[in-house]
């Protein structure tokens, strides 16, 4: 009778033992950024400075699409301008942005600005962005947009992409592509649901609505281009 | 109580006892994971930090940009050189042996190499820590702030977003670089600045 009490208790104990170990410590660190100090002095040797900055005039491509159709923007006659995003199968940062970028391009197609997405890798040094690979990954995420390979022609490079995904919002102004918004999508590649402001979307607001746009270039994390 | 009967009561506790212990044993274990899971917050972790973990040289702090800063702008006489790269970023996977050669050879000079993880935060645990714990003796920390808008031009202005890219620093001087390395390149610039 009193071992099986005591075994009772150390039964007990143990669960509790159990329920504790499972509890996670997640506490989540949301303090803002500081501002750093001004002073800090830069060397910069990038070799990627060059490519387009906000007012320049893009140029247009010709490119094979995933269905093995040439598109260029000149193709789309009633546009008001396009969202040209730099974009891969497999960098983790592409693929949270495909559902989003495919919204985007459900949206904002007829309004004038179509998504058209461009792969900038080249296959040779990153075998997961073949032009085959592409065509599946086109079909598997449901892209409405053309997904154009590049590996040959190297757009990217003229527009001064050096990552994906990296957008261009373009307006057509006077025959011309104008750049009117470099950068990502918007302020939180890795969880849609905690995006507060969304970039993209709001530059092309403006655009609809004759207005100037307020927020011209953004930064985000993204894979190198692989060339 | 007779002595069969104690017998058997002793018995019965040794199993307890080895299954307690092993429940005690799986627990510690848990414990420390979570503690490498833990966002830094300097009081806590020193609170809650034992010899044991302090041992483990794969710890790997997790910060927002604002536990970041600090790193990237001290006054010593240490070289820092700061590298950004993510487990899934193949080029970064590449030159991080030339980071760590140098952080070996460059120890008497003062050189320091940190290792900033830009993987998200899910992917610690399957696949950050065992990478670090296979491959990495430098300095590791994950940078989890979704903002990255806000603190990709304060660590420099120049910089796109694309990795690899590296801070090399030290009181006298700064240089920010987008792109690979090769072992050479690496050392040269290094020596550059001491």
């Amino acid at each position: 009778m009193k071992t099986s009490i005591k075994m009772l208790a150390l039964v007990g104990l143990m669960s509790i033992g159990f329920v504790s170990c499972d509890e996670k410590t997640s506490d989540k660190n949301v303090a803002t950024a500081a501002v750093v100090s001004s002073e800090k002095v830069s060397e910069v040797k990038s070799e990627m400075t060059k490519g387009y900055t906000i007012g320049d005039a893009a140029t247009d491509f010709k490119l094979k699409d995933v269905d093995g159709n040439m598109v260029s923007m000149a193709d789309y006659k009633d546009a008001k301008g396009y969202i040209v995003i730099f974009t891969c199968n497999t960098c983790p940062f592409a693929v949270a942005s495909e559902e989003r970028i495919v919204a985007l391009d459900k949206k904002y197609k007829k309004l004038g600005y179509p998504v058209i997405a461009v792969n900038p890798n080249d296959p040779k040094v990153q075998p997961d962005d073949t032009y085959e690979l592409m065509q599946a990954k086109a079909k598997s995420a449901a892209f409405t947009f053309p997904y154009l390979y590049d590996a040959n022609d190297k757009i990217y490079a003229t527009y001064g992409a050096t990552k994906t995904p990296h957008v261009y919002l373009l307006n057509k102004e006077n025959g011309k592509n104008i750049v009117k918004y470099i950068g990502a999508i918007d302020d939180n590649v890795r969880n849609a649901n905690a995006v507060k402001d969304v970039f993209l979307a709001n530059a092309i607001d403006e655009l609809l609505a004759g207005k100037e746009v307020s927020v011209k270039e953004t930064k985000a994390i993204g894979c190198s281009i692989k060339v | 109580m007779c002595s069969k009967q104690l017998w058997k009561y002793f018995y019965a506790m040794k199993y307890l006892v080895i299954i307690v212990l092993i429940v005690f044993a799986s627990c510690k274990e848990k414990q420390t994971e979570d503690l490498l899971l833990k966002v830094e917050d300097g009081e806590k972790v020193a609170a809650v930090v034992s010899s044991e973990i302090v041992s483990n040289e794969n710890l790997i702090k997790v910060v927002d940009y604002q536990g970041l800063a600090p790193l990237l702008a001290k006054r010593n006489d240490t070289t820092y050189v700061v590298n950004f790269w993510a487990t899934w970023c193949a080029p970064c996977v590449k030159e991080l042996p030339y980071f760590e050669k140098l952080n070996k050879e460059y120890v008497d000079k003062n050189v320091k190499v940190v290792l900033v993880s830009l993987d998200f935060p899910d992917k610690l645990e399957k696949q950050v820590i065992p990478y670090v714990k296979e491959n990495l003796k430098s300095e590791v920390i994950l940078l989890d702030d979704a903002d990255a808008n806000g603190w990709i031009p304060k660590i420099d202005e120049n910089w796109s977003g694309a990795i690899p890219a590296t801070v090399i620093y030290n009181k006298n001087k700064r240089t920010f670089y987008e792109g690979s390395f090769t072992y050479e390149e690496l050392e040269k610039e290094v020596k550059s600045i001491l």
